[in-house]
């Protein structure tokens, strides 16, 4: 299909110019279309964006649960393809369902809440790695497990190299604590956020 | 295949282009919020089994043409019955639109013109898209859309179209 078969003329283009919709209009619009499109069970995954000292992350949740937390460097645009792919392309900016998980999140780099209360949507966790994601949340606030204390406790000792990408995989950093697993000679070892936000999260959990 | 890609995308990069439309069709008020709302979730609704190589522009002004027809004809059974239907589509200066001057003009463009420079100018479809819509041939509505377009250019309150570009 195509559309304009000529170029715009002066005009024309200065007829878009003119008549570009304000944008606190299109976002009020865009606030009834989330409002409409949620009581109608059309939203597969909403979305926001939330700033924390760790930079900004993408929070995403289905009917279900949280399903998805990213940061910054995963590349925002490329997480959400991945769930409308994996999910569903029913992904709205939609930030009413994301409410009580980032007001947790708030309180969290606060310094006010040392666990999350929220239902997460485990469907992005399989196998060996779903395993110890699901491990992880076991590993309490200001405490830290190895690698290797980690494969022990899912019962898999050897597995120490397949805990490492099962943290290096989690699809809900920050509330399903990866940070909290380091080598076994303290140092941090990798993070999805990058070492600086892995450093933070521990010193935090640390100093309150 | 069938689309992959985030709905969100779509509401970002056409969601202007189709309050556009529905401005320019049904005036600059409720009734083109209403057809706006009406367009995108109809387009949520439907965007899981559309192909993937859709012309997603194109394809969400068609369904804004469908709506603002329901809203259109909602709004006359909702209206007082009268011996004659008045021959005007729109609310004009609603206050809060971007620029009152050019959506009073477009109003006051000759119906055919106005939805030609609706579906073609504003809404970027081909004249021949466009004729489908609203009927004719894409002769007729090239001829609707440019002559619209200089009715606007000749508009008194829109003195700097064109002329003086982007003056306000």
């Amino acid at each position: 299909m195509t559309t304009n078969p000529m170029p715009p003329t002066a005009d024309a283009a200065d007829l878009l110019a003119r008549t570009t919709p304000d944008d606190d209009v299109l976002a009020r619009l865009h606030r009834r279309l989330e409002d409409a499109a949620q009581d109608q069970g059309l939203v597969e995954v909403a979305y926001t964006e939330v700033d924390t000292p760790v930079g900004r992350l993408l929070l995403a949740a289905t009917e279900v649960g949280l399903v998805r937390v990213a940061y910054e460097r995963e590349g925002f645009e490329e997480v959400l393809t991945k769930l409308a792919t994996g999910i569903g392309p029913r992904v709205l900016r939609a930030p009413a369902r994301l409410e009580p998980a980032a007001r947790q999140i708030e309180e969290y780099f606060a310094g006010h809440r040392t666990s999350f209360d929220v239902a997460l949507d485990r469907r992005l966790s399989h196998g060996f790695r779903g395993l110890v994601q699901r491990h992880l949340p076991d590993i309490s606030y200001g405490h830290t497990q190895s690698y290797r204390e980690v494969a022990i406790h899912v019962g898999n000792p050897g597995a120490v190299r397949a805990v490492g990408s099962a943290c290096a995989t989690n699809p809900l950093p920050v509330v399903v604590p990866c940070h909290r697993v380091l080598r076994a000679d303290g140092s941090l070892g990798g993070y999805v956020g990058g070492p600086d936000a892995k450093a933070t999260l521990l010193e935090l959990e640390r100093a309150a | 295949m069938t689309m992959k890609q985030p709905f969100e995308q779509a509401v970002a990069r056409h969601g202007a282009t189709v309050l556009r439309v529905c401005r320019a069709v049904l005036g600059p008020g409720p009734d083109a919020d209403d057809a706006w709302s009406e367009t995108f979730l109809a387009a949520l609704r439907e965007w899981p089994g559309l192909p993937e190589d859709t012309n997603v522009q194109a394809w969400l002004v068609r369904v804004a043409h469908r709506k603002a027809i329901d809203v259109t004809r909602s709004r006359a059974r909702l209206a007082i019955p009268t011996e004659a239907v008045p021959d005007r589509a729109s609310t004009i200066g609603v206050p809060g639109g971007t620029d009152p001057d050019i959506w009073s003009a477009v109003a006051a463009l000759p119906e055919r013109q106005r939805l030609a420079v609706a579906y073609h100018y504003l809404g970027g479809l081909a004249h021949t898209q466009t004729a489908e819509l609203i009927g004719g041939t894409p002769a007729a509505v090239r001829r609707a859309a440019a002559d619209g377009l200089r009715s606007l250019r000749r508009n008194p309150h829109l003195i700097g179209l064109a002329e003086e570009g982007h003056h306000r």
